[in-house]
């Protein structure tokens, strides 16, 4: 047998399943979808090629598709560094060896298992009603608090709200990331008359940066493809006013509800270049900011 | 420059106990070396000093100031750590003026002491270089260049030089040496290899289980050893340790040992209880020219050029460690004659506390 082969053959065979899945299941309909998008089709009928007609109308006549794009933007942009900071603050809370630490992280962590579930977004939507918990509370100290998921002012910041609440993945990574910086550090810092702001800013901060940086990619894309949540408060149509039509809402509503299938499949190629081209973002820009200990000079 | 002050101090973390009552006074410009095992608390001892732990129980004078309550930027001291702690993503310029920098000192005035430590430790090429682009002796250099650049009056080492290899630490050890020279400033030195204490310290603090066993030059400590515990810390290859039972004899004593027969070292003020004799290698010869002598053989033979440790093998199944030059002819399994002078012997009473005759022959 060639040496290759029989190097490798253990490999490719517990690679085996997952190469089958991609290959069948993901890369095919990649690779339609790409098709497709410069097609009109609406599944009864067979897909006719229309050119650049579907990317044509996206960005020069389709006020939705940019009413979406303002919508999921404005959500990456409040979301995803609210939810670091958050993560981050609670992962140093749970650093200072307290007791019973393990129980505080699995209870912080729940959300984040519960969060991308229907049930969650139901019981969000409850909290946020008219006379959900948030305004009884209010109600309290003499406040009538706005009905939050019907004003179209408002129902963003409770989807924010909830994408914030399901810190657990990024704080668990940086609670690892917090671990591995060594204590002689800080207390070579305390030696030096480092203040507690100087430590965060001068060690804690640029020892993270690999984990930021990771958090930062992970949470953008996954901010960039919420769905769950957004369509269950929203009433799975962007609703109030279309303050809630998220990119992926108003691709579902492409698809599913008018079977513009053609269409839909380029605002999805659409969603992976925005989601692609941040990343690049990211990465290009870390070199400048992120520090690696054992990268090659 | 600041002398400093123990005064009753005490460690515990919980009901374990690490440095139990410890009375210590360190003179201004010593250069003061712990040394003892691992768990002995000699780290931690200078982890109190630095403010990086808190003391149960006691007081901490620097330069007669308490500092029990003072955090660690305000006791005017720098440590250089084990690890080097260099903040692994700054320039070496930065890491030696970060503590600068935070006491807000003007920019001028960092630049220089940057420049001028820089200077003394050689290391002006290496100024825009970050911490992973240096080799371990330079790494150490940098560690030791933020510790200067402080100007403290206080200096501490916590085992700076156990990360190198070998040939370096040697080096070091002379750098830090003319450093201290240099410098005058007091320092306290944290290690458990004695070498490196005897060679570099004023004086040396042997600690044992949280607490001290001797306070002495390392001359002191070598040839004068308080108990069974120092003698056989400092000194390598270890001292040899030979039990016999002491017995007064007319004016003096007499200590029946398996090997060497009965040895008269003088008058020992004690009697009728097991005593340690303990002779350094290098009081120990082969050939029958010492009043003592008995035969063994040689199990091992560890030669270093200019000098050969024997490892003897006694009657009494004992092995005994003999100096003997490098050019003496030794095989392993050959018999050899030991040779043994009870004027260079240690004698330590059953509590392994040292024992001397009153007329002054027992060293």
């Amino acid at each position: 047998m060639n040496k290759f082969i029989r190097r490798n053959l253990p490999g490719y065979t517990f690679l085996f399943p997952w190469l089958i899945g991609f290959f069948a299941l993901a890369l095919g309909p990649i690779l339609a979808s790409l098709y497709l998008s410069f097609t009109r089709y609406d599944i009864l009928t067979p897909p006719q090629w229309a050119g650049l007609e579907n990317y044509e109308y996206m960005f020069t006549w389709d006020d939705r598709f940019w009413q979406s794009m303002k919508v999921t933007f404005t959500f990456v942009f409040l979301s995803v560094p609210a939810k670091l900071i958050f993560a981050l603050g609670i992962a140093m809370a749970l650093d200072k060896g307290i007791r019973g630490i393990g129980l505080y992280r699995a209870v912080y962590y729940l959300p984040s298992i519960l969060g991308a579930s229907i049930a969650v977004a139901i019981l969000w939507r409850q909290v946020f009603e008219a006379n959900g918990v948030i305004n009884s509370i209010l109600a309290i100290f003499g406040i009538a608090g706005p009905h939050w998921m019907g004003n179209p002012d408002y129902s963003l910041y409770t989807i924010v709200t909830l994408a914030v609440w399901q810190f657990g993945a990024p704080m668990l990574i940086f609670l690892a990331g917090l671990r591995a910086i060594p204590n002689d550090l800080y207390e070579a810092a305390e030696i030096d008359a480092a203040s507690k702001t100087r430590k965060f800013f001068a060690i804690t901060l640029p020892l993270l940066g690999p984990v930021i940086f990771f958090n930062l990619v992970l949470q953008t894309i996954d901010a960039f493809k919420i769905f769950t949540n957004a369509f269950v408060i929203s009433g799975g149509n962007g609703a109030p006013a279309d303050s809630l039509l998220f990119f992926t809402i108003y691709l579902y509503e492409e698809a599913f509800k008018y079977f513009r299938m053609g269409y839909a499949s380029a605002l999805a190629w659409v969603l992976l270049i925005v989601i692609a081209l941040f990343t690049a973002i990211a990465f290009f820009s870390s070199r400048y900011w992120v520090y690696y200990e054992n990268e090659r000079d | 420059m600041a002398g400093l002050s123990l005064r009753n101090v005490k460690k515990s973390y919980g009901a374990v106990e690490v440095i139990d009552d410890l009375n210590l006074d360190i003179e201004s410009g010593e250069f003061l070396v712990l040394v003892g095992p691992s768990g002995c608390g000699k780290s931690t001892l200078l982890r109190m000093i630095a403010g990086l732990e808190e003391i149960t129980d006691g007081t901490i004078s620097i330069g007669g100031r308490v500092v029990n309550e003072l955090p660690a930027a305000r006791r005017e001291l720098s440590m250089v750590f084990q690890s080097y702690a260099l903040y692994p993503h700054m320039s070496v310029r930065k890491n030696l003026a970060f503590g600068l920098t935070n006491l807000k000192m003007p920019k001028d005035e960092i630049e220089k002491r940057v420049a001028d430590a820089a200077q003394i430790l050689q290391i002006e090429p290496l100024l825009e270089r970050r911490p992973r682009q240096l080799s371990g002796g330079q790494k150490q250099r940098v560690a030791i260049g933020r510790a200067i650049v402080r100007e403290p009056k206080l200096f501490l080492f916590d085992e700076p030089l156990s990360n190198l290899d070998a040939e370096l630490r040697v080096q070091m050890r002379v750098e830090l040496a003319s450093l201290y020279k240099r410098l005058g400033t007091t320092m306290i030195y944290v290690t458990h290899d004695q070498i490196e204490a005897m060679t570099m310290a004023t004086r040396i603090v042997v600690l044992n289980k949280g607490i001290i066993e001797q306070v002495g030059t390392p001359f002191e400590l070598y040839n004068r050893p308080r108990n069974l515990f120092v003698a056989g810390f400092i000194g390598s290859p270890k001292i040899n340790m030979l039990k016999g039972k002491a017995t007064h004899a007319g004016a003096g004593s007499e200590i029946a040992l398996d090997d060497f027969g009965t040895v008269v070292p003088g008058a020992l003020p004690t009697a009728d209880e097991t005593i340690t004799v303990c002779v350094r290698p290098e009081h120990l010869s082969f050939g029958s020219d010492g009043p003592f002598t008995a035969t063994g053989e040689i199990s091992l033979v560890e030669y270093l050029g200019s000098e050969i440790y024997a490892h003897v093998r006694m009657a009494s199944g004992q092995i005994l460690v003999v100096h003997a030059s490098g050019r003496a002819q030794l095989r392993m399994g050959e018999t050899a004659t030991v040779s043994f002078d009870p004027a260079f012997a240690h004698y330590f009473d059953a509590q392994g506390q040292r024992v001397e005759s009153g007329d002054g022959a027992v060293q």
